[in-house]
């Protein structure tokens, strides 16, 4: 069976999905607990995962599998290679983070809200874990029921609108991707997505079949121009669901392209590659300048995330191994310092009760640790050295140059402009003089938040420093999509040639 | 064959009819007492029904009628989704002021009977006079509420209406009849494919599908719909929403199949459209509701739409379109059956019925397993994974895209993003929102676990199902060819 000798994937899905049910006949202080409990345990087989995971030179691919023909025409099969298993990583790490965030700041319908949370782990696992293209897309699609409703209940003013915006907009770009998918496996003969991924698709059909997973994981990622849904999905999400939402939902569209993208359509994603890198160029530009004029704390974050995760799609996109680690590193990244900082904002929100920045100000004097560990976050978000930012830009901007030195000088724009919104957002709520009353009446961070943000400073740091612990895992993984699309390979255009000096050297000079 | 295998094959019809007859005696003689023993002596006949069109095959009455795997699928889905629409009748009725009268069981068994004729059908006839006995009975059931106007405004309407489109069918009959010289299936089909098709043969076609096209409720023969659903008694919308669909989608696919399968290339343009046309109306045309037995009419008539695509990807030798029809009516009838459930549920404080939407405010908190219950109804009605009315689509699309329809496919499952809308709008109602006064609280054991039934069996326990239904469809579809 795997490695250890039962199915642990399955597990990973059974323990939330078993509390999830439990919490709903529960009171509010039972469903907490053991939702946290759930989360930890889940966090605990994800070390387990990890530890087991086998990821020497000429390990296999897939491991852990598991495979049950219950469904007929699709089966349960579950397995992870390196890309996957550090995804299931950042969301099992996430989750008891926001049940955490969530301790206090949720009074009501606290056991449905729970539940809630538990089946979005379950959903965001199985999704990373699938190896059948339609349950991953049943995983993929149903993680919209939870959010929606998590959203919609227990979000801020204007929820209403924000989670319909959220369940029509993704539903829209995910149908086609179905179709898609119907094609190929009819095509194929199989739904085994190891098996597909050796399938080569004929050239004419790769196009439509890349704009239909385009159009589902586009809007997922989000890319610019279908990114509207974000901003608001996140404002008016509780601080648990902006997480959750940045942490791990929006890696479910990058972690679509390298799974299904990339190797299944080598010759379309070539073809088609002008798309990725105008959208990503304008994303970059356009929503750092957005973001740089936000007056909401969560709108500006969220606005950064459409930038960072253009820098995921550039890489991913580059066809070399630095690209695509460098796009994972990001996402991983991304994924830990997005996801603190809305939890640095929800600290603040559960005090003052508004995100408007120019509410706060001075709070490094009343809020000493509090400043420090939002200064690490906002140094990892601009990608300073050392922090886990940069090792993730650095890399898939490298690997984006080789494609297109154009694309990639606009996108570099991005980490300078990165650095003047996240700058000038500290600034403005750290620094500065204290002169609101009550945001210098403030608390400094409580042992709950400092578990919380502590945990994720120190991955980030871990991730800043060294890096190899995250790129072991996934090494062979990426090899192994670099040489599947290396014959589609497009050409780059700072393509320099070795020169011929055509200068005569004296003959004396040559004989040193 | 003698006359003896004759009776034998048609042993669900005959004892609906006898047991129809029986209990119409009983009914006379015993009054509106009798009304639940009654009831309950129907819903054994339609179990006795349902096991008896399990058993014998063959052809009957010199192909008049014919009892095989396709018929026996699509009766058990009509007798099934019968028996529940009896079951829910009699507190009905009895909360609003009178009791059930004792016709009631007895109309459905003889529509029952209709039903079961219509999807063995192998005859025009046959297929005529099985489509008008179901229709008679459902006049009557839409306007069983005598003394409401909703409900003989429905009755009347739906009569006048169903007149018009048996009308046209019967036109459509006479030109069959007319250019192929016989009204049996086999024949007409023979006649098909023996040369170009006639003009008068495709008028022939077109009236037959479009009189047929009004039984299941496709655009642009739908309009009776909403206005019928609203204003018979909830049971029977219930019942109109489900059994007679099931009956009418398995005629439809026989009559196309059987009878026009070499037309194939002709018939499938209508249903195309017929198809996008529903799935696009019934969406948008719901999004302004404000009654829920409206919404749940504009629903049925997207439903529809999406399980003609199935019917669509047709083609000879190729039974995967008709497995995909039937496994969607199979899991329609489940989510519809539900759904009207749950509507049944729906009573102010002093117990009287309420039907508009804003009344399911805040569901969630004064009746969370109800709401759970519905939502999940809904979430499967817009066909959101993981619930079973993913599947549903699924299959018809998977029809589809293997038939080469991929455009077809693309459209429709596009269009479903705005049907997702109306059913999240009723989600957002029950979650979301401030709660309405409570409804009343009345514990109907029966119904509760009905309803507990089809919410499981919709919920992601219901994939389980999916290898049994694929293999009764395909076993039902390959019956055709």
């Amino acid at each position: 069976m795997n490695q250890l000798g039962f199915p642990i994937l399955s597990i990973m899905l059974a323990v939330p999905t078993a509390a999830a049910i439990a919490c709903l006949y529960l009171k509010d202080e039972g469903a907490r607990r053991l939702a946290l409990a759930a989360t930890l345990i889940d966090l605990a087989l994800g070390i387990l995962l990890w530890a087991t995971f086998d990821s020497s030179q000429g390990a296999p691919q897939w491991q852990f599998q598991e495979h049950v023909g219950v469904f007929g025409r699709f089966a349960w099969a579950l397995g992870i290679d390196g890309i996957a298993l550090l995804l299931i990583m950042l969301s099992v790490f996430l989750m008891p983070i926001c049940i955490l965030a969530s301790w206090t700041s949720i009074t009501k319908r606290v056991p449905e809200y729970m539940a809630a949370f538990l089946l979005t782990e379950v959903l965001m696992v199985g999704t990373f874990a699938a190896q059948d293209l339609f349950l991953f897309y049943i995983f993929f699609e149903a993680g919209l029921i939870p959010m929606y409703l998590i959203i919609g209940i227990w979000g801020g003013a204007r929820r209403i609108y924000a989670s319909y915006k959220f369940f029509l907009y993704t539903l829209l770009g995910s149908v086609l991707m179905l179709i898609a998918m119907l094609w190929m496996s009819n095509f194929a003969g199989t739904t085994d997505i190891p098996t597909l991924l050796q399938t080569d698709f004929p050239v004419e059909a790769q196009n439509w079949l890349w704009l239909a997973f385009f159009a589902s994981f586009a809007v997922k990622v989000p890319m610019w121009p279908v990114h509207t849904w974000l901003p608001d999905a996140h404002v008016e999400a509780p601080t648990a669901g902006s997480v959750i939402l940045a942490g791990v939902l929006l890696k479910l569209g990058g972690y679509g392209f390298i799974r299904f993208s990339l190797p299944m359509f080598p010759e379309a994603s070539s073809t088609l590659i002008w798309v990725i890198l105008v959208l990503s160029g304008i994303a970059v530009v356009y929503t750092s300048l957005v973001a740089l004029v936000q007056n909401d704390m969560k709108k500006l974050i969220a606005y950064s995330s459409v930038a960072h995760m253009a820098i995921v799609t550039i890489g991913l996109f580059a066809f070399n191994r630095q690209g695509l680690e460098g796009s994972m590193m990001v996402m991983l990244s991304h994924g830990l310092v997005s996801g603190a900082l809305f939890l640095c904002v929800g600290v603040i929100y559960d005090r003052l009760h508004t995100r408007e920045i120019a509410r706060y100000g001075g709070l490094s004097n009343n809020m000493p640790r509090y400043a420090l560990l939002f200064m690490l976050f906002t140094m990892a978000s601009v990608g300073l050295p050392g922090t886990s930012g940069f090792v993730g830009e650095f890399l898939s901007l490298m690997g984006a140059w080789q494609v297109s030195s154009w694309a990639t000088a606009v996108c570099t724009t991005g980490i300078i402009l990165g650095a003047a919104y996240m700058l000038y957002l500290y600034w403005r709520v750290a620094f500065g003089v204290s002169d609101k009353p009550d945001a210098a009446a403030m608390p400094d961070l409580n042992a709950r938040e400092l578990i919380s943000l502590g945990a994720i400073a120190l991955v980030v740091l871990w991730m800043g420093v060294y890096p190899e612990s995250f790129l072991k895992p996934m090494r062979n993984d990426i090899g192994t999509i670099v040489a599947r699309v290396d014959r589609a390979k497009p050409r780059f255009d700072p393509d320099f040639a070795v020169g011929k000096p055509n200068v005569k050297l004296p003959v004396e000079a040559a004989a040193h | 064959m003698d006359y003896a295998q004759n009776l034998l094959i048609t042993l669900p019809e005959l004892i609906l009819s006898i047991g129809a007859i029986v209990l119409m005696m009983v009914a006379a003689y015993a009054g509106d007492r009798a009304t639940r023993p009654i009831g309950w002596a129907a819903v054994l006949l339609f179990v006795a029904a349902l096991i008896a069109s399990l058993f014998p095959a063959g052809i009957g009455f010199g192909g008049l009628y014919k009892a095989d795997a396709f018929s026996a699928f699509a009766k058990a889905l009509i007798y099934g989704g019968a028996a529940v629409s009896v079951i829910l009748a009699p507190d009905f009725f009895e909360r609003r002021g009178g009791q059930l009268r004792a016709e009631y069981p007895v109309l459905l068994l003889l529509s029952g009977v209709g039903m079961g004729m219509m999807v063995s059908a192998t005859d025009l006839l046959t297929l005529y006079v099985g489509l008008e006995l179901q229709s008679l009975a459902a006049y009557v059931l839409a306007s069983f509420m005598r003394r409401d106007a909703r409900s003989a405004e429905a009755g009347l309407k739906y009569f006048v209406l169903g007149a018009l489109a048996s009308g046209i069918l019967l036109y459509g009959i006479a030109l069959l009849y007319g250019f192929t010289g016989t009204t049996q299936f086999s024949g007409i089909a023979a006649a098909i494919g023996a040369g170009p098709l006639s003009t008068g043969l495709l008028f022939g076609i077109v009236f037959a599908m479009a009189g047929i096209a009004f039984k299941i409720s496709a655009v642009p023969f739908h309009m009776w719909t909403p206005d019928v659903y609203e204003g018979a008694p909830t049971p029977v919308t219930g019942f109109f929403a489900s059994a007679p669909k099931v009956a009418a989608m398995g005629l439809m696919v026989r009559l196309t199949v059987e009878a026009m399968g070499p037309a194939y290339e002709s018939w499938r343009q209508i249903v195309i459209f017929s198809a996008l046309a529903s799935i696009v109306l019934g969406a948008v045309a719901a999004i302004g509701q404000k009654n829920i037995k409206r919404l749940l009419a504009y629903s049925s008539i997207n439903n529809v739409g999406f399980a003609l695509i199935g019917l669509a990807a047709v083609q000879p030798g190729r039974p995967e379109g008709v497995a995909s029809v039937m496994t969607y009516m199979a899991i329609y009838i489940v989510m519809t059956l539900g759904s009207f459930l749950v509507v049944l549920q729906m009573r102010d404080a002093e117990g009287n019925n309420v039907e508009t939407i804003a009344s399911l405010s805040g569901l969630s908190r004064t009746h969370p397993a109800l709401a759970a219950a519905f939502a999940v109804f809904m979430f499967s009605l817009a066909g959101v994974p993981p619930l079973l009315g993913f599947w549903a689509k699924f299959v018809v699309f998977d029809a589809a895209v293997k038939a080469g329809l991929w455009p077809l496919a693309a459209i429709g499952i596009a269009a479903s993003v705005i049907s997702a809308f109306y059913y999240l709008m009723i989600v957002k109602t029950m979650y979301f929102d401030e709660p309405a006064p409570a409804y009343h609280r009345v514990e109907n054991k029966i119904e509760g676990g009905l309803i507990a039934v089809t919410a499981l069996a919709v919920s992601p326990l219901g994939y389980f199902l999916i290898p049994l239904l694929a293999d009764l469809s395909t076993n039902a579809a390959q019956a055709l060819f």
